[in-house]
């Protein structure tokens, strides 16, 4: 009878239908791994399409598990009286964030099977197996991390999704730039993971568990000796996930790496990067911290606060006949775009209910979403000015209405939905849910000051998209867009114009949470 | 009715697409330029032609109701709801849009301003109307704001594509001042919205301000009203206007003064009035002393400009008279008054009417004769319109002297109304202070007469017969007397009947300012 009890705790029953998304991606990354060393030369590029192929099947398998949204599906639990406590758990928010991650990296791969395609063409080749498993591998880890209800899980999946990130920027051989970016990004990386380990060993100091569930309810009664202990812990947690995010004082490396990255990977960093960073901070702060919201609260609000800022006045700063300067605008841009990020989950320190806490948190993943359909459209038009412009500088963009129309007009469209104004007017919605976000939770000096960051944004957005619009210098030349980057930029075109007509789509999740 | 309403709106929207993509067979015309420039008249024309049905078939009757009313729920999670309606007080502002747009689609069809491709000018024409139109239509605060926004972006291209010297630079200055203002003020307008808990306009009107608390009122007028006096423009926050006007082409000038200008004062009335009266309370007489302030700047600029020797421009100069004109509609709004605020609907009409005339005269003046430089055009002695192009010279004295206010015409019968409100203000509102301002602003109507007269003796007298060579202006031409008529006719009939506006705005402003208790 004991044997048989002991025997069942220690052998799980796994829902491998709850798990299968990120499996799916690891394992078909490693499949990818090992057909790079039986593929000859002129096959490499099956390689794309098996993890095209895997990608898409991971999202399939997203949607046996939507009907079971109401009640959360968990597995990894631990067994006996307390089986509340799981290690993976899908609920809503796992799947909308591993929605985004996934599509986030089927976007990349599109964009990456030209960029891989251009490599072969030149000189300056990229070692594919390695690049599509480098890559699976990240939007595995990536997927895994919304599921990850204990702090272990946490810290791994983020390590999952950093590794190969790292290897993925510095992948141009040669590239003396290239190496650069990844060597200040890994150590940088690095560093905050450091961190982020030594402040969870302190909450499992002060608390005795690593289940965030269990953590939010034993924080609540620490021994009062302890509280400095477990204050401390809250906070070091906090900074690995604000590095994946880019909030100041963790974004020097931003511009850089995203140079330096192929630019497929650049969009990559941008999009799933930040969506694992922000999912980490929701998840520890409003499932495991909820009883410090006083202290992550006014930190978080201070870091969106000065993250847009140094965002956007940087982005503002940038010449537009500096090489790569669209790039580096794009990555400023990008962290002016993770400050607003921040603020509703500022906000949710500031809230009172419960519901509260669910609409703010649901508000930074409405306007994630949009930011991750129109940042990558943006990238993918990018990459395709890059084909020709090999400098990338946004002097380049002048006149591409006069070379092709569509791409120019639907880089306007993604450029004023980042800045917020109509006919982008998605963006300015999502923008209207962050602003409630800060006016509800009573933080009316941050939405003043990220009214003003919005004002400043709006300028070097709408000097590109000006620019855009300019005479061309000299004869446009006509020349061939690569069906996957078609296919990229239209995909992005269609959901941006699609939630700009309904966005209820998206905001849906700001108006009952994210559960 | 609704359809009607709805077809208003989105018409041109469905215009500016069109616009872009090439005519269909049979629509060609002589070359795509003109095909395209067709297309715009057609659809304002329609649009117009919409909005004239709709006036007719309002209920003259009721005004003070809403009518052709749509009520749509889109974004549920922000409490978004397509809610469109009209009364009496966004009808004549409905109408004066379509007008004003059709004139100048009209306009630019025989006389295109120089810049690139007319496809997009028409389609930018096209979306400034739609948003224009949305904005008085619209009675829902987010999408009172999204239509405030939509207008931004046309209007940039507008002045920064087709405009004449410094124009990248004006209109800049243009979106970058109007949107400081309007972010602003979408906080004030969420404010609002969360703290009462709709969004809906009628809805909030009728509370009257019963649910927000005094301190929420305040703030949210604080932030509301900055944000429309940049747009209105409120002295100090004018400083963009003179610059977008003169670099702006004729017909950015027109839709600017005509329209764009009351988008601002529009919300004054329809937002700030009902929906937070405790908060307007506390700024009326701030509003008020800058209102004065603006009147009289705004003229002592004005004469400053008409001096020989001070190479003033015209535009420039038309455009400081609009920080004079609107400060009269803010003072009629800020006495919180059913007069005032009649008054000052009936400036903003008029104001609409005369400038858009006198901003299209001044454009064809310069077309003709390549300046709009006051010293240039005049010499030492004076244009002397009157004998060059007589016709050109008569409508340019009519647009002056019913600007300055002259009694029969249009200009007079706001700033009059406005300054009775003064004289008698809200209860709640301190009478000596609304007194000092009406005789300052009593006075600017005098400054205001001043500087005109200068311009017309200078611009329209002088001696003809100078040296035999020089060149005749060509007159009035056709096309120009189908544009103007319209205006002049109609600063006529409202200078001659002003019941037939104010009998519209009346009962619609009666029961603004009472709220739900009538």
């Amino acid at each position: 009878m004991i044997a048989a009890e002991s025997t069942a705790s220690l052998i799980q029953s796994v829902d491998w239908v709850a798990v299968a998304p990120p499996t799916i991606v690891a394992v078909v990354g490693l499949a990818v791994l090992v057909a790079d060393l039986f593929l000859s030369e002129r096959n490499k590029h099956l390689l794309g399409w098996i993890s095209l192929t895997g990608l898409v099947a991971a999202g399939l398998f997203l949607l046996p598990l939507t009907d079971s949204h109401r009640a959360a599906r968990s597995t990894f639990c631990l067994s006996g009286p307390r089986a509340t406590a799981c290690s993976y758990t899908v609920d809503e928010f796992t799947l909308v964030i591993q929605l985004l991650v996934i599509g986030g990296a089927l976007l990349t791969a599109l964009l990456s099977m030209t960029a891989l395609k251009d490599a072969r063409n030149s000189d300056k080749e990229l070692p594919e197996g390695e690049y599509w498993f480098l890559l699976l591998s990240s939007a595995a880890g990536a997927a895994l991390l919304p599921a990850s209800r204990d702090l272990a899980t946490l810290v791994v999946a983020l390590e999952v999704a950093s590794l190969p990130a790292f290897a993925l920027v510095g992948l141009k051989r040669g590239d003396k730039r290239s190496s650069e970016a990844a060597l200040k990004f890994f150590l940088s990386s690095v560093t905050a993971t450091a961190v982020t380990l030594l402040g969870v060993s302190f909450v499992y100091a002060a608390t005795g568990t690593m289940h965030l569930t269990e953590v939010g309810e034993k924080l609540g009664n620490v021994d009062g000796q302890l509280d400095t202990l477990a204050q401390t812990g809250v906070v070091l947690t906090l900074v690995g996930f604000a590095f994946k995010v880019a909030a100041v004082p963790f974004h020097f490396w931003v511009p850089d790496t995203y140079v330096g990255a192929p630019l497929p990977v650049a969009a990559y960093l941008s999009v799933v990067g930040k969506a694992v960073g922000f999912t980490g901070l929701i998840l520890v702060t409003v499932v495991a911290f909820p009883e410090y919201a006083d202290v992550w609260g006014p930190a978080l609000a201070a870091l969106a606060a000065l993250t847009m800022t140094a965002g956007n006045v940087a982005a503002l700063r940038q010449q537009a006949t500096r090489a790569y300067s669209a790039v580096r605008l794009l990555a400023w841009s990008s962290v002016g775009q993770a400050g607003y990020l921040l603020v509703p989950i500022a906000a949710a320190g500031y809230a009172d209910q419960r519901s509260d806490v669910l609409e703010a948190t649901g508000a930074t993943v409405a306007y994630a979403l949009m930011y991750a359909a129109v940042n990558l459209g943006a990238f993918a038009v990018a990459a395709l000015v890059g084909r020709t412009q090999k400098l990338n500088r946004v002097s380049d963009y002048r006149g591409l209405y006069a070379k092709s129309p569509l791409s120019a007009l639907v880089l306007a469209f993604f450029l004023l939905c980042l800045a917020g104004l109509p006919p982008g007017i998605i963006g300015l919605f999502a923008k209207v849910t962050v602003f409630s976000a800060a006016v509800d939770a009573g933080l009316g000096w941050l939405a003043v000051v990220m009214a003003a960051n919005v004002v400043i944004a709006l300028y070097y957005y709408l000097q590109w998209t000006a620019l855009l619009f300019r005479a061309p210098e000299g004869e446009p030349v006509k020349h061939h867009v690569p069906a996957p980057l078609t296919v990229a930029i239209a995909v992005t075109a269609v959901l941006g114009v699609a939630l700009s007509g309904a966005p209820q789509l998206v905001l849906q999740f700001a108006e009952h949470g994210v559960r | 009715m609704q359809f009607l309403l709805a077809l208003i709106v989105v018409g041109p929207l469905a215009g500016a697409v069109a616009a872009l993509l090439p005519a269909p067979p049979g629509l060609k015309g002589k070359s795509p330029d003109q095909a395209v420039l067709r297309h715009g008249v057609t659809v304002t024309g329609v649009i117009l032609i919409a909005a004239i049905v709709l006036a007719l078939g309002f209920d003259h009757d009721h005004p003070s109701k809403m009518q052709a009313t749509t009520d749509i729920s889109w974004i549920p999670a922000l409490d978004v709801r397509i809610h469109f309606g009209i009364d009496g007080i966004s009808l004549p502002l409905l109408v004066l849009t379509a007008l004003l747009t059709f004139l100048c689609a009209l306009y630019s069809y025989f006389k295109m301003p120089a810049g690139p491709s007319p496809k997009a000018f028409v389609a930018l024409i096209l979306v400034l109307e739609s948003g224009t139109l949305a904005t008085f239509a619209v009675l829902d605060l987010l999408l009172f704001f999204l239509a405030f926004e939509m207008v931004l972006i046309p209007m940039y291209f507008l002045i920064a594509r087709w405009g004449g010297a410094q124009r990248t630079r004006a209109a800049w200055k243009f979106i970058l001042y109007t949107l400081l203002g309007s972010v602003v003020m979408l906080l004030g307008l969420l404010l609002i919205g969360l703290r009462a808990g709709t969004f809906d306009m009628v809805a909030l009107a009728t509370d009257n301000g019963r649910e927000l608390s005094t301190s929420v009122q305040v703030i949210a007028v604080l932030a509301i009203g900055i944000g429309l006096a940049v747009k209105t423009p409120m002295w100090p926050l004018h400083s963009w206007l003179p610059d977008a006007h003169t670099a702006a082409p004729t017909v950015g000038s027109v839709l600017l003064a005509g329209v764009l200008l009351k988008m601002g004062t529009y919300g004054f009335v329809r937002i700030l009035l009902p929906i937070a009266p405790d908060g307007m309370e506390t700024f009326a007489p701030y509003l008020a002393a800058f209102a004065v302030v603006g009147i009289i700047y705004g003229s002592l600029a004005c004469l400053a400009l008409a001096r020989p020797g001070a190479k003033g421009d015209l535009k420039r100069l038309i455009a400081y008279s609009s920080v004079g004109h609107m400060g009269f509609v803010l003072l009629g709004i800020s006495t919180m008054t059913p007069t005032g605020v009649n008054g000052a609907l009936f400036a903003n009409i008029a104001h609409g009417l005369i400038t858009g005339l006198l901003f299209f005269l001044v454009g064809a003046l310069k077309d003709r004769t390549g300046s709009s430089d006051l010293d240039t055009l005049a010499k030492e002695s004076g244009a002397a319109l009157y004998g060059k192009a007589p016709r050109l010279g008569g409508l340019l004295a009519f647009g002056a002297v019913a600007s300055l206010g002259l009694p029969g015409l249009a200009g007079f019968w706001g700033e009059m109304l406005a300054l009775f409100g003064a004289f008698k203000p809200a209860d709640d509102l301190s009478r000596p202070a609304f007194l000092t301002f009406m005789a300052i602003a009593a006075f600017g109507t005098l400054l205001t007469a001043a500087y005109m007269l200068i311009v017309v003796r200078r611009v329209c007298m002088g001696p003809t017969a100078e040296a035999e060579g020089a060149p005749r202006l060509a007159d009035v031409h056709g096309y120009e007397f189908a544009a103007w008529t319209p205006l002049v006719a109609l600063t006529v009939l409202a200078g001659l009947w002003p019941a037939a506006l104010l009998g519209l705005t009346d009962p619609a402003v009666q029961q603004l300012l009472a709220g739900g208790k009538s």
